[in-house]
């Protein structure tokens, strides 16, 4: 080694340099084998009548998005997806938000209360969702509860109904999901200064007033995030579905993601099955990103 | 503004009331899972007259929950170990060289985060087939670890990026090699991320049906959720056996989260606020 050398090798070895590149190998070719590889082949099949056990696909233009729009099954299972997401996104984070509201500070069973309502996001969803499709049967508590008070009227058989069955799986997802939300509401209003709200206290501010005019505009960055996820998880619904109603009554409670499991998996249509992928996977791209940045736009603006 | 007042009582009053009605599926959980099958027929909602406790052997056995707790212990264990050790080093070297390239992989990563992973996964699922990889532990450790690197690289990065050079400076200058000084002087300052990436990927991978079902349905490798699914499936409607199940399947969660309650929910959210 000659001494001229040396002094270069330490500087490199000083700026870090010699971390080998051979380092990002196994994460990038995971990735690009299973995310981008995937997603591009997955957007070509799509236009395909792909059986997925032949060599060969056929393309087929965009009969399967025809078809997607025309089946009934489809269609409705596209209505449903939507339907749900909406309602449950509302729901999940106007309650994620009021418990975070109501357990700020102060409480003496604050830690108790919040590891109460976390304790459904860390549980299977599939396991979870048997309960209330027992609490939802016909024999099942919620029943029992409208007889005892003498609503026997409203009785039915709620996951076997055409017009209720989705809505239990609404109830199932909200229930999972609003721990989650309030603990990003509660991460958020930590980080409030309490003279902000004391000050405006002060200044004689009500309780309304200064939560419009205070918490809600420097909550913006949570709401962004607990609105944009439980978009997402919302849009992508399976375990419950399957769990509660399977999908029925004769498709009244059909999502996309249970669709694509059962055209590609059960009636082997693995071309259609990734062109209701496609239709998920764009529904998913455009809600989310146009959320994260009309959200993110109201963030400066506050 | 800290005073306990009237209106505080009253707030900590109705959340207790909120709080009690959100266990209310716990409280059938278990008072289901410990009847006989005639009391759980004719009365599934009164109070137990006893203690039925071999519903649970039944559905220990019948369900095969022994052989499914051992299988998610082993894909969500090695998926978590890939997606710490892979991502770690690879975050490491994408923090510690900046230039194009580094920029370029960075935007590769967080660009996979956003997009979703359902329309991979049909030609996934053809293609681990032919070469044999569904059904085994093998190719559903790989589905995982290549659907949530994005996240684990994207974590460890912003981690790396904060951290002071000095330490592995100096590690270098004492003549360590690359390897030597990410093992023995990086990794161990990582640790509050590898916690998070930990609990956070784990928890999602334990709990994960969809793609274990598409992967590993009616094999010997199948994961709680899976085995529950089935078990269902075979004992339709006899919910004190399927309630057993229920309860056994979520037990090692539970525990988790008893012991851990504090950390899991801070790693979980710091998964999140990405």
């Amino acid at each position: 080694m000659s001494e001229r050398a040396a002094p270069a090798r330490r500087r490199r070895r000083r700026s870090g340099g010699t971390v080998p590149w051979v380092w990002v190998l196994p994460a990038v070719a995971v990735v690009l084998a299973f995310r981008y590889v995937a997603t591009g082949a997955g957007t070509w099949y799509a236009f395909t009548d792909w059986d997925g056990i032949s060599r060969h696909a056929t393309w087929v233009g965009l009969d399967n998005f025809h078809e997607i729009f025309e089946d009934p099954a489809a269609r409705g299972a596209l209505v449903h997806t939507l339907e749900l997401a909406f309602a449950f996104v509302i729901t999940a984070n106007v309650i994620g938000l009021g418990i975070a509201l109501g357990l700020h500070r102060t409480l003496k069973t604050r830690g108790l209360l919040r590891a109460i309502f976390f304790l459904p996001v860390v549980m299977s969803s599939l396991a979870v969702s048997y309960v209330w499709q027992f609490i939802f049967s016909y024999t099942g508590p919620l029943n029992t509860l409208l007889d005892t008070v003498g609503l026997e009227s409203l009785k039915r058989p709620w996951t076997g109904d055409p017009t209720w069955a989705l809505w239990t799986i609404f109830v199932v997802l909200v229930w999972q999901f609003v721990g989650l939300s309030m603990v990003m509401y509660l991460a958020g209003l930590e980080g409030i200064p309490e003279e902000l709200d004391e000050a405006s206290a002060v200044d004689g501010a009500s309780t309304f007033r200064r939560f419009r005019k205070v918490t809600l505009p420097l909550l913006a960055p949570a709401i962004t995030v607990s609105v944009t996820l439980s978009t997402i998880y919302g849009l992508g619904v399976f375990d419950q579905v399957l769990a509660v109603t399977g999908g029925g009554p004769v498709d009244a409670s059909e999502t996309l993601a249970t669709q694509i499991y059962k055209q590609t998996f059960a009636f082997g249509r693995f071309g259609y099955g990734t062109a209701l992928s496609l239709v998920l996977t764009v529904l998913i791209t455009v809600l989310a990103v146009s959320q994260l940045f009309v959200l993110r736009a109201r963030e400066r603006r506050m | 503004m800290r005073r306990y007042t009237g209106w505080t009582l009253v707030r900590e009053v109705l959340l207790i009331l909120l709080a009690i009605a959100w266990m209310i599926p716990f409280y059938f959980l278990v008072i289901v899972a410990v009847k006989p099958d005639a009391e759980a027929l004719q009365s599934p909602l009164s109070f137990p007259d006893s203690l039925h406790l071999s519903n649970f052997s039944t559905a220990w056995n019948d369900a095969s929950l022994d052989r499914s707790l051992v299988n998610s212990l082993i894909i969500t264990g090695g998926s978590v170990l890939a997606l710490i050790a892979i991502g770690s080093i690879c975050a490491y070297a994408i923090a510690r060289r900046p230039g194009r390239m580094s920029t370029t992989l960075y935007f590769l990563f967080v660009l996979a985060i956003i997009l979703p992973f359902q329309l991979g996964l049909v030609p996934t699922y053809a293609v681990m087939r032919d070469f044999g990889l569904v059904g085994s532990y093998l190719g559903i450790i790989l589905l995982y670890t290549g659907i949530w690197m994005p996240f684990s690289v994207f974590l460890y990065t912003g981690f790396v990026l904060a951290l002071p050079k000095e330490y592995e400076e100096a590690s270098r200058v004492d003549g360590a090699s690359a390897l030597r000084t990410f093992r023995r002087v990086v990794f161990p300052l990582l640790r509050p991320v590898t916690g998070t990436v930990a609990i956070f990927t784990g928890l999602i991978i334990w709990n994960d049906f969809f793609l274990s079902l598409i992967y590993l349905n009616g094999t010997d490798k199948t994961p709680l959720p899976v085995a529950v699914y089935s078990f269902v499936g075979a004992f339709a409607s006899r919910w004190n056996l399927i309630f057993a199940a229920v309860i056994v399947s979520l037990l090692p969660i539970m525990i988790f989260f008893l012991v851990a309650q504090r950390h899991l929910i801070r790693g979980f959210t710091g998964g999140i606020k990405t």
